[in-house]
């Protein structure tokens, strides 16, 4: 593995090795010193082209828990405001001597052109709606934390699938995991062709609600997909929203996921986002470990291949 | 006497392949026979005779982008691919909605002297869409294809209005039918791989809805019309209907249309990017089928150069486009191989009837003007460099069957083996 790019194609064996190095890493930060040696002297640049708040933090938080130092580019009165291409804008980084690269960026595949651009490994951290592979990582280890695997487990995604890169992730990563994945959405945010998508849809939330044993919401992205997709925030939310009278009706065991940032009251009441059995910020935590997970894998040097 | 002979090809009339040597003198076809002799002797080796390529559908970039390509160096890669005339498209900066606009592409393309580069005019003023570009200047300087390509004619009392005016005297309205509202914001054609990669998609209604809206008004007008770069089956099938009911309606697809579908953006190579974009591989055999049975009845283009900056950026930043004048024959020959009539039918003579080029597209015959493509089917290859400025295409590299063996302007051996002469002197 040079780069981490997508979780489609990825194997069963490869999520199971990152996984299996993430729970290492969960133990690690739970140490009163949560830090380890392992990428001592090398420099990690997150260089996030769109707005981030929370992904960006994790990443540094990882590469530091890692002894790696960060280097940090964003968008604001960057270059790129003066003209620069983004790939000058790259190879500029890289030429300061840095080891990796974690790269958001709104068109899909850029991380792509990056990783052809430089000589080190690159980390997709959101591309567009097509791929955000460390949230499938981090989403699967929460699941499989909770359940002990992902093998055979109902999961729900609900919502905005058609524009969300954490969907195309987590329907990728989940079915190669074992899972049984099922969309769940209006016809207008599922995708626009299901053709390759390891998953079942349904516009029917109430039809398959009592089966799942993981219901994964998607925020509401009002600022994507323009035009009017569904009538109004309040259907919306009578059909797909995770309300008590939902939640009361899920089996005992199962539990609720979101990406964040959360709209409470939309697609996630707020006792639920509150209850016990919303590993929300379980998903954040384990976020950090994840990517600690992927960081050493390519930047390690540990391993053969 | 200062004369050439064409030697042991296979020459191409519309009867078939006859072998035979080809003796040109003064920019004409003089002699048709065996063993002639000349003062410069071209060796076919077999390879097909036939007449010389015409373009429907180039981008020369000149004036006003000449960073991407110029009069000269796209004049050099038509000659490459074997072409004797080319049209070239009005997108430029100015659009080319003027008599004296025109003349000057014209001109040039006679003081580089390796093509006629014929100008095609815009249907509106800086191709804006709104009121009509000067047809009658446009027509005096010999433009016969008016097409605001780039951008569709979208509003239809406009496009009425030009097909009226341009009916009477048989002008051709050349669409570039992309509907703007449905393609809007899409990058690739809606379908799995978009789907896939969570791109904004344009559907192949955003072409079909235009085209049926189209036909009608050619039934209204009675005007010649072409669809350009035809992309969805869709679009084939509305055009071999408008046929057989009779109406002046032609179609071009481009090489990149019949070798790629949309399975190649997946790693979103900006050398796949093109409007309107490669579509699904049913959409791609119909046009193979298009091609072959005559409904499509002309390859063009849609040679597109945009300089290496421009294209090494993500596939959503990268303008629309790739260059293919130099190996467009090799690329129809290799994935829609046609008999050597209908090879040169599309590639030839149909285009230069649309084009109303009545020096072009005519016959291997005595008598006729020496524009020649000398073609080898069989020949198989690599391309691996280019003589456009431009290098977007992703045809360098790709294994080809079939290559443009010389190219005869005018009398004049313009290009050999892929080399335009004026870089080999």
């Amino acid at each position: 593995m040079n780069h981490f790019l997508t979780t489609e194609g990825v194997s069963r064996e490869e999520l199971t090795a990152l996984l299996d190095d993430a729970d290492t890493f969960v133990e690690v930060l739970g140490r009163p010193i949560p830090k380890v040696p392992a990428l001592r002297g090398k420099t990690v640049a997150t260089m996030f082209f769109e707005p981030s708040t929370r992904t960006k933090l994790s990443f540094e938080k990882a590469a530091k828990a890692l002894s790696a130092d960060t280097m940090s580019f964003s968008p604001g009165n960057s270059s790129l405001s003066k003209g620069e291409s983004l790939k000058d804008t790259v190879l500029t980084i890289e030429a300061m001597g840095t080891d990796a690269m974690v790269v958001r960026h709104k068109a899909t595949g850029a991380p792509w052109r990056v990783a052809e651009w430089v000589d080190q490994p690159v980390l997709n951290a959101g591309d567009g709606a097509h791929q955000h592979p460390t949230q499938a990582l981090l989403d699967a280890l929460t699941i499989r934390r909770r359940f002990g695997t992902l093998d055979g487990l109902r999961i729900g995604i609900v919502g905005d699938v058609r524009h969300s890169r954490v969907a195309r992730s987590d329907v990728f990563a989940f079915s190669t995991l074992g899972a049984e994945v099922t969309m769940i959405a209006p016809r207008t945010l599922l995708p626009i062709n299901g053709d390759g998508w390891p998953a079942a849809a349904t516009e029917n939330f109430d039809d398959v609600l009592s089966e799942l044993d993981v219901v994964y919401l998607l925020r509401v992205q009002a600022e994507r997909g323009g035009a009017s997709v569904f009538p109004s925030l309040s259907e919306y939310t009578n059909r797909y929203g995770m309300t008590r009278e939902r939640f009361s009706r899920l089996k005992p065991d199962t539990v609720v996921l979101h990406p964040g940032p959360m709209n409470r009251g939309v697609e996630i009441a707020a006792e639920v986002a509150d209850d016990e059995r919303s590993l929300i910020l379980e998903q954040v935590a384990n976020g950090v470990a994840v990517r600690m997970a992927v960081l050493f894998r390519l930047m390690g040097g540990e391993h053969d291949e | 006497m200062n004369d050439l002979v064409l030697s042991g090809g296979n020459i191409v009339t519309e009867d078939g392949v006859v072998e035979a040597d080809v003796r040109i003198a003064d920019g004409t076809i003089v002699e048709i026979g065996s063993a002639l002799e000349a003062s410069t002797l071209v060796e076919c080796d077999g390879a097909w005779i036939g007449p010389g390529f015409v373009d429907l559908h180039t981008h020369l970039r000149e004036p006003g982008q000449e960073w991407k390509e110029d009069i000269e160096s796209g004049s050099a890669a038509a000659a490459a691919g074997g072409y004797s005339a080319v049209i070239a498209m009005p997108n430029t900066d100015p659009a080319i909605d003027a008599g004296h606009l025109a003349r000057f592409v014209a001109d040039r393309g006679r003081s580089v002297g390796l093509v006629d580069v014929v100008p095609a005019g815009a249907v509106s003023m800086a191709r804006a869409g709104e009121q009509l570009a000067h047809i009658d200047e446009l027509w005096d300087a010999g433009v016969r294809i008016f097409t605001d390509d780039g951008d569709a004619v979208a509003d239809a009392a406009l496009l009425r209005q030009a097909m009226d005016y341009l009916a009477g005297r048989g002008g051709v309205i050349a669409q570039h039918a992309v509907d703007p509202d449905l393609a809007a914001g899409g990058f690739m054609h809606e379908g799995a791989v978009s789907s896939r990669l969570g791109m904004y998609a344009i559907p192949s209604q955003a072409e079909d809805t235009v085209i049926a809206r189209d036909i009608q008004l050619v039934e209204l007008t009675g005007a010649r019309y072409h669809v350009q770069h035809v992309s969805t089956a869709g679009a084939v099938a509305m055009v071999a209907a408008a046929k057989a009911a009779g109406l002046a309606v032609t179609a071009e697809v481009t090489p990149h249309h019949l070798a790629f579908d949309d399975t190649a953006v997946a790693a979103t190579d900006p050398n796949y990017k093109m409007m309107p974009p490669l579509r699904s591989s049913d959409d791609r055999d119909a046009l193979r089928q298009g091609l072959v049975d005559g409904t499509i009845d002309a390859v063009a283009t849609d040679h597109a150069p945009h300089a290496a900056h421009e294209k090494d950026v993500p596939f959503e930043h990268a303008p629309n486009g790739i260059i293919g004048l130099e190996w467009a024959a090799a690329v129809v020959n290799t994935v829609t191989p046609l008999d050597p009539v209908a090879f040169y039918s599309r590639m030839s003579v149909t285009p230069a009837e649309i084009a109303q080029l009545p020096d072009h597209g005519r016959w291997v015959a005595v008598g006729n003007p020496a524009h020649l493509a000398v073609f080898d089917p069989d020949h198989r290859w690599t391309p691996g460099r280019t003589v456009s400025r431009s290098g977007n295409t992703p045809y360098l590299g790709m294994p080809l069957t079939g290559r443009v063996i010389a190219t005869v302007y005018r009398g004049t051996v313009t290009a050999r083996d892929g080399a335009p002469s004026m870089l080999t002197t």
